[in-house]
């Protein structure tokens, strides 16, 4: 141990020693400022063009020292998961622990390296600051303590989703993917930083961040009750929406996204269909209302309407033309995709409401129009798109130039096709790749060999269908070309040999407007025995009668609504892909839409006339 | 006429009187009191106390996440904070089944370590001081703000680091800090015979602190007493090496004792201990630069994190003494409940009411520093 004997020497003159310290150098440190230390955490900087606004920093902070603030002039977009809310801090409060820095899903907050703040007595509220991108002086003092990726508090990688190989699917029409287990679901649950950006993004704004919560607690039946607060088409919606909440979710900002699609299937598939049943019961008056309501049409957004409205006590009366109920998710979507017992689940809870559905009942051949509005207080269409539009170019007319829509159909419906032996197909939205991707399965089966050649008019990075669709169909073998536009379909001695496509250079012009560019020294011709147009749909409307027709306002070939789905007839409204895009979740969204505005016209009419 | 619930006060015998000592009295650690009963200048009686710091740390850890909590720690025990955040992190990674890498606990040995360098400077200056040396207290504070700046560095924090977390450390050491770590050990080395002409060898020191406030081995272990304390009884005991955690069993370094059990030995450990800490320290430099790996195991998102439904009791060995964290888990987000034993609770209540007693009043102060109790601890 020490070698100096620890003792008293008994000598008053021991404590003189530190005289001898009058000729040395102090010790005392310095007294002008000093620059802090790189990794120091001093006062927040916040990058106000990477900050989204998704009060994640608020969540964490262990202080309540974060307040979020409205920043006028910043950009909204639910769509794209930005908010005009900025964190400002109240240095009363803070206790410089940096969760928020590790927290953050962007990492657009950061402390700097600057550590003094005064104020006089009455310039108190000064600690209440919103740090920009300059810190809370205005002047910029160097990044302290940033994100880094040891002490990062995000979780960036999903969980994988077991799904079957392209090997094993491509003959036949089995579900691709398994759905997760109870803890995988868990900890992808766990994932989620409950911002609501995925709420707010949603067409039919579902509750995402309540039912990952109630997963991740294990909640199964709480998360159901959530979900089905807005979304009766759940079993579908969480195996084929487009997903915008993950698109807008906070944690894709730097990583990964949460799967809310794939958790929303989870919960649905966990809970006994009694059981949802039940669920969706709950809250459903013992009265009746007396009124009644038709809606044409059994897809989602007919569907929707008709579960509102029955759970308002509504009698409600569904008019399916075709066999089965469940419109495109049906007749549309292949079935490696959706299954139909899930959809038929779906539909199940909504009629066990005391929904009435007819089906093969098609308005127009089996009952006039005019009787449904005799019949019933207020009619609502739901038609949808169920025609193809074609491309229009020379050889389209040929027997062997079919529409998409058309084939699915067919394909859904079980019926035999004809397999071709090579096919092109004009498109690269969902439609195409569905079409590919059954097509594929049909050569598989018969040939043996797959010749699926998809020719998209956008580039690859700009093609509309999902990037998995993408991606998974040519796992499948399908290939894909992108920026091909088509000229005409090869017909030699009326048997159609192939599809002339030439490179496309840029879509729309400067005004934003469709108007495609080719370049015409790239032609080239995919040899084909059928060409399949999967280029949009259209509505067919002849149902209605000239009569109605005439009296409703139409804008290039669609029908005209307000914002609550109404048409210019007061007693008639129309939802779904007849007056919005082609999706499931927007028909949901506009359900609910038209249902509200539905039980609003007849419950006040009540009141006026009482 | 006197009411019949009159009772009379019971007056002390007139030749004692009465007196605050404290909260607010420079010869005190922080916020604490005495209430005194003094006869002349000889205390009588002593009753601790410790009500004026209590900020609830256990009840308001209940109501936070197990990650908010990282930044509450610390505030338990202000001049050496990383014994407080390693323990509940261990706590955590005991009930959690967490493996730290082994990187991250060279690290935190480091923070340990300078931690325990920078708690016992400022208590040497908290003595000398009370013992009228002021020059030692002042190099005792210029010393640690030394390795402040060795925190500020690597923990981003001058004192209240939060550095560590459940799993392992928040950052890796930036580029060079192990020079100047080895620089600053070195500086602090070549001070300490300054220190001894100062202050340990010095007649103030001795002749004021011997025989002032003694224990003897017995009587510590039957009131708790741990750390330098205990060990200024003679007996060698250090949760660092009877219990090791982190990476000390693979670590070369002595207990140093002391047999006298007055405030003199008992700040006298110390002295030996700021040596063995050094040596750790260089030992960790020596070895860190081969360990490579992680720095923290992978936690969840902490706004959704569970811990499993258990409970552990973990200790490590601060500047103080045995500092403890019994964590309870009910598997939600939050802790059940946490209990702290400070070792300052057991020192700035049993012992220092006892010890005083028959001492006298200039010297509670420098029995107060030589037990280097830290009164929020007390109050948790």
């Amino acid at each position: 141990m020490a070698d100096i004997e620890y003792k008293d020497k008994g000598s008053i003159l021991n404590p003189l020693k530190s005289w001898q310290f009058f000729a040395r150098k102090p010790v005392t440190v310095p007294l002008e400022p000093r620059p802090a230390s790189l990794n120091y955490r001093g006062f927040h900087v916040n990058d106000w063009e990477k900050c989204i606004g998704c009060s994640t920093c608020q969540k964490v902070c262990d202080n309540a020292a974060i307040t979020m603030v409205k920043v006028p002039g910043l950009a909204e977009d639910p769509v794209l998961g930005v908010r005009n809310l900025r964190p400002a801090i109240d240095y009363g409060r803070c206790c410089w622990c940096a969760l928020c820095v590790d927290i953050c899903p962007t990492g657009s907050i950061s402390l700097s390296r600057e550590y003094v703040h005064t104020c006089t007595q009455d310039e108190i509220d000064s600690y209440f600051i919103l740090p920009d991108p300059k810190g809370i002086h205005n002047e910029f003092f160097g990044h302290g303590w940033s994100k880094s990726v040891d002490a990062d508090l995000v979780d960036l990688k999903r969980q994988p989703m077991p799904e079957l190989e392209a090997q094993k699917r491509i003959d036949n029409f089995e579900e691709i993917v398994d759905g997760f287990d109870m803890q995988a679901a868990i900890i992808e649950a766990s994932r989620c930083v409950q911002c609501g950006m995925c709420h707010d993004a949603c067409p039919t704004h579902m509750d995402a961040p309540e039912y990952i919560r109630s997963i991740w607690e294990g909640d199964i039946e709480e998360a159901v009750r959530w979900i089905y607060k807005s979304n009766p088409f759940s079993h579908v919606c969480g195996r084929v929406c487009t997903h915008r909440c993950e698109t807008a979710c906070s944690v894709g900002r730097r990583g990964e996204p949460v799967a809310i699609r794939w958790l929303k299937r989870y919960a649905m598939d966990a809970l006994d269909h009694e059981r949802v049943k039940q669920i969706a019961h709950e809250g459903k008056p013992d009265f009746v209302t007396g009124k009644r309501i038709a809606i044409v049409g059994s897809g989602p957004a007919g569907m929707t309407a008709a579960f509102d409205l029955a759970r308002l006590g509504h009698y409600v009366v569904v008019y399916e033309a075709m066999a089965k109920p469940g419109g495109m998710m049906r007749y549309g979507i292949p079935e490696y995709r959706l299954p139909y017992d899930k959809l038929d689940d779906d539909i199940d809870v909504i009629l066990s409401l005391g929904v009435e559905l007819h089906c093969n009942t098609r308005i127009g051949t089996d009952i006039e129009f005019s009787t449904l509005q005799k019949d019933f207080d207020a009619v609502l269409l739901a038609s949808g798109l169920h025609e193809g539009r074609s491309t229009r170019i020379p050889g389209s007319e040929h027997g062997n130039t079919v529409s998409a829509i058309k084939l699915l159909r067919q394909i859904t419906q079980g019926e035999k096709i004809e397999v071709p032996k090579k096919v092109v197909i004009i498109g690269g939205g969902n439609v195409a790749m569905d079409i590919a991707r059954s097509l594929a399965r049909f050569q598989r089966t018969e040939y043996g060999s797959i010749d699926v050649t998809l020719t998209a008019l956008e580039a690859r990075d700009d093609m509309l269908a999902d990037e998995s669709e993408i991606r998974e169909a040519e796992e499948e073998g399908v290939m894909i070309i992108p920026s091909r536009g088509p000229r005409q379909c090869m017909i030699q001695q009326d048997r159609l040999t192939g599809l002339e496509t030439v490179h496309c250079v840029s879509i729309f012009d400067e005004d934003g407007r469709f108007h495609p560019k080719y370049d015409e020294s790239d032609v080239f011709v995919h040899d084909a025995d059928m060409v399949v147009e999967a280029i949009g749909q259209a509505a067919d409307t002849a149902y209605l009668g000239a009569d109605t027709t005439e009296a409703l306002d139409w804008q290039r070939g669609r029908l005209q609504v307000d914002e609550d789905g109404r048409t210019t007839a007061d007693w008639l409204w129309a939802a779904g892909d007849m007056v919005e895009g082609p999706d499931v979740v927007h028909a949901v969204a506009g359900g609910h839409r038209v249902a509200n505005s539905i039980h609003e016209y007849l419950m006040n009419r009540v009141k006026a006339s009482a | 006429v006197r009411p019949e619930n009159y009772q009379a006060k019971n007056h002390p015998p007139s030749n004692e009187y009465e007196l605050n000592f404290g909260p607010n009295h420079p010869g005190i650690e922080g916020n604490y009191a005495l209430q005194l009963k003094l006869h002349g200048d000889k205390v009588v009686h002593a009753r601790a106390d410790g009500g004026y710091l209590h900020r609830g740390f256990e009840k308001l850890m209940e109501g936070r996440l197990w990650i908010q909590n990282i930044a509450l720690v610390p505030r338990i025990c202000v001049p050496d904070p990383a014994p407080m955040e390693l323990c509940y992190s261990l706590a955590i990674e005991e009930i959690g089944g967490l493996d730290v890498p082994e990187r991250a606990q060279w690290l935190r040995v480091l923070q340990l370590e300078l931690s325990r360098i920078a708690a016992h400077l400022f208590t040497f200056g908290g003595h000398a001081a009370t013992t009228g040396m002021y020059s030692n207290m002042y190099w005792g504070v210029t010393d640690r703000d030394i390795l402040l700046d060795l925190f500020e560095e690597f923990t981003g924090g001058r004192v209240y680091s939060i550095y560590n977390m459940p799993g392992g450390v928040r950052r890796d050491i930036p580029e060079g800090f192990l020079q100047r770590v080895s620089d600053t050990l070195d500086y602090i080395e070549s001070r300490l015979p300054d220190y001894d002409n100062l202050f340990f060898t010095n007649a103030v020191f001795i002749r004021r602190a011997k025989g002032v406030g003694i224990m003897n081995q017995q009587q510590a272990l039957e009131w708790g007493v741990t750390g330098p304390n205990l060990r200024a009884t003679g007996l060698a005991f250090d949760v660092r090496r009877d219990d090791p955690y982190l990476v000390y069993d693979q670590l070369d370094f002595e207990i140093p004792t002391e047999d006298a059990g007055d405030a003199w030995a008992r700040t006298l450990v110390r002295r030996h201990e700021l040596m063995q800490s050094i040596r750790i320290l260089r030992q960790v430099v020596k070895a860190l630069p081969d360990i490579t790996g992680p720095i923290r195991a992978p936690i969840p998102n902490p706004l959704a994190w569970t811990v499993p439904a258990g409970e552990a009791y973990t200790r490590v060995e601060s500047s103080k003494g045995e500092t403890a964290y019994y964590v309870v888990s009910n598997g939600s987000d939050m802790p059940y409940r946490v209990h702290v034993r400070g070792p300052s609770s057991m020192h700035a209540v049993q012992v220092l009411e006892n010890m005083v007693q028959g001492c006298r009043i200039e010297d509670i102060a420098q029995i107060m520093f030589s037990l280097d109790a830290c009164p929020p601890e007390v109050d948790r």
